[in-house]
């Protein structure tokens, strides 16, 4: 029984969104209603946003707490974790540090939650991602060796690409004669750009949009219930 | 070199200086540096999108229009009147936070039903407009000129695109078929797909190089100041 109310509510949702994007642009009747309903929907959805945070940052301390308490492997570091959640979280509700208080922007520069924000969270979100840069190098190399066709085709235009985007890409091959500077890295990089991956992306786009069509329908019309867990 | 180092004295340089070293540490192995590093990371990324969601979406958009007075709080003029509303997406955020207890967890099912609902409602049309029809719309736009002065290079990469959008679009359709000339289209769409895969990755690598140099000049620069 609940988990048919729960397929009503969001069947009912989505078709609201998706004929109010067909109906139109009216005040009253029918139209009207959808239209208001669907305005509404993505500030509630954000406003849910906000609670879902609530939820996965009390699972994310609640599994730390439990691992302090029970003094598992690598526990000081849960500790760590536990306490910059803490500190953050009163700096930030407070609005610490900032010139106006209560009043002032909550990503204001000058408080304390922007100098965390620029001290802390953006050098090592960016550190995290600039390590990437070596882990795909190695992967690259291990996936990239010469075995096919297409596995030649992927290394030579990541490879064109990689070199365009150099600095002295454009004094590569400078040597050229002018009916085939075309072949310059930086040209031919742009040019693969340009042409084949447009080609490549957009029959990629076409087909994803056919998949997410389909998983769409599939859960408006209640062909997929799993999201609901297993009660009856 | 300490001179040089030292001459940079400012805590914020050197607390994102360590942090910077800290993580690149794990490049020799795991270490107690980039564990307190990557816990750190979690912590505090969790707590400061909740504040921001917090002053940014849940305050101005449930808490100042159940109370409106609560919109003196931040300096801002309040609304003339409730918007009783609003307590629908409140009361289904409370019914989603039930998940914790697991007697009432199954409550949660109706927010995530909302959720899915609207994610479901939103992609379909989204999908449907902007991607469906749109790249459907740029393949034929790209077989009709858009003004007569065009050269050979403009006309041919037009017609590659074209080829090349149909080609790849019958390897991921997987028109099956004995015929010989449909497995050499199928074949030439696998290469327009490797090749588009290709550019993606060498771009992909060239953003996380671009965050690479940018925090060794950080190092350098910021910290160390001899650049």
């Amino acid at each position: 029984m609940k988990r048919n109310l729960a397929q009503v509510v969001l069947s009912t949702v989505a078709l609201l969104i998706v004929l109010s994007a067909f109906l139109p642009d009216t005040d009253g009747g029918f139209s009207g209603i959808v239209k208001s309903a669907d305005s509404y929907f993505p500030i509630w959805f954000s406003i849910i946003a906000v609670f879902a945070f609530v939820l996965g940052a009390s699972s994310l301390i609640g599994s730390h707490v439990r691992k302090i308490k029970d003094r598992e492997t690598d526990w000081q570091y849960s500790v760590v974790t536990v306490l910059s959640f803490a500190i953050v979280l009163i700096v930030g509700l407070a609005k610490l540090g900032g010139a106006s208080g209560l009043e002032g922007d909550v990503s204001d520069p000058a408080s304390v939650l922007g100098r965390i924000f620029s001290s802390v969270l953006s050098p090592l979100h960016a550190t995290l991602f600039s390590l990437l840069a070596f882990y795909m190098a190695s992967a690259a190399f291990r996936s990239f060796r010469i075995r096919s066709l297409e596995t030649t085709v992927l290394l030579v235009s990541a490879s064109i690409i990689i070199i365009g985007r150099l600095p002295f890409a454009s004094k590569l091959f400078s040597f050229l004669p002018d009916a085939l500077q075309w072949l310059r890295p930086d040209k031919l990089s742009l040019w693969m750009l340009l042409v084949p991956n447009t080609a490549g992306q957009r029959a990629v786009l076409i087909t994803v949009s056919l998949g997410v069509i389909a998983v769409a329908l599939k859960y408006i019309l209640g062909m997929s219930r799993d999201m609901f867990g297993g009660q009856k | 070199m300490i001179c040089v180092i030292t001459s940079s004295s400012h805590f914020e340089t050197w607390l994102a200086a360590f942090l910077t070293l800290a993580v690149f540490s794990f490049l020799y192995r795991d270490n107690p540096f980039y564990k307190f590093a990557e816990h750190l990371f979690v912590g505090v990324s969790a707590a400061y999108w909740m504040v921001l969601g917090f002053w940014s979406t849940l305050w101005p958009n449930a808490v100042v229009p159940l109370f409106p007075d609560a919109a003196l709080v931040v300096g801002a003029t309040p609304p003339a009147q409730r918007d009783l509303i609003i307590l629908v997406p409140v009361i289904l955020g409370l019914m989603m936070l039930l998940k914790m207890v697991p007697r009432y967890a199954s409550w949660g099912n109706y927010t995530t039903a909302f959720i899915i609902g609207t994610t479901a409602g939103y992609s379909l049309v989204r999908y449907l407009r902007s991607d469906f029809i749109y790249q459907l719309g740029s393949i034929i736009k790209s077989v009709i000129p858009e003004s007569a002065n065009i050269g050979l290079p403009e006309v041919f990469n037009s017609i590659f695109i074209l080829l090349a959008t149909i080609s790849a679009l019958y390897y991921f359709l997987r028109i099956r078929t004995n015929k010989r000339s449909a497995n050499f289209i199928s074949r030439c769409g696998l290469l327009v797909l490797m090749t588009a895969f290709g550019v993606s990755f060498g771009s992909a690598v060239m953003g996380r190089v671009t965050l690479l140099v940018d925090r060794l000049y950080f190092l350098f620069s910021d910290w160390m100041g001899i650049l």
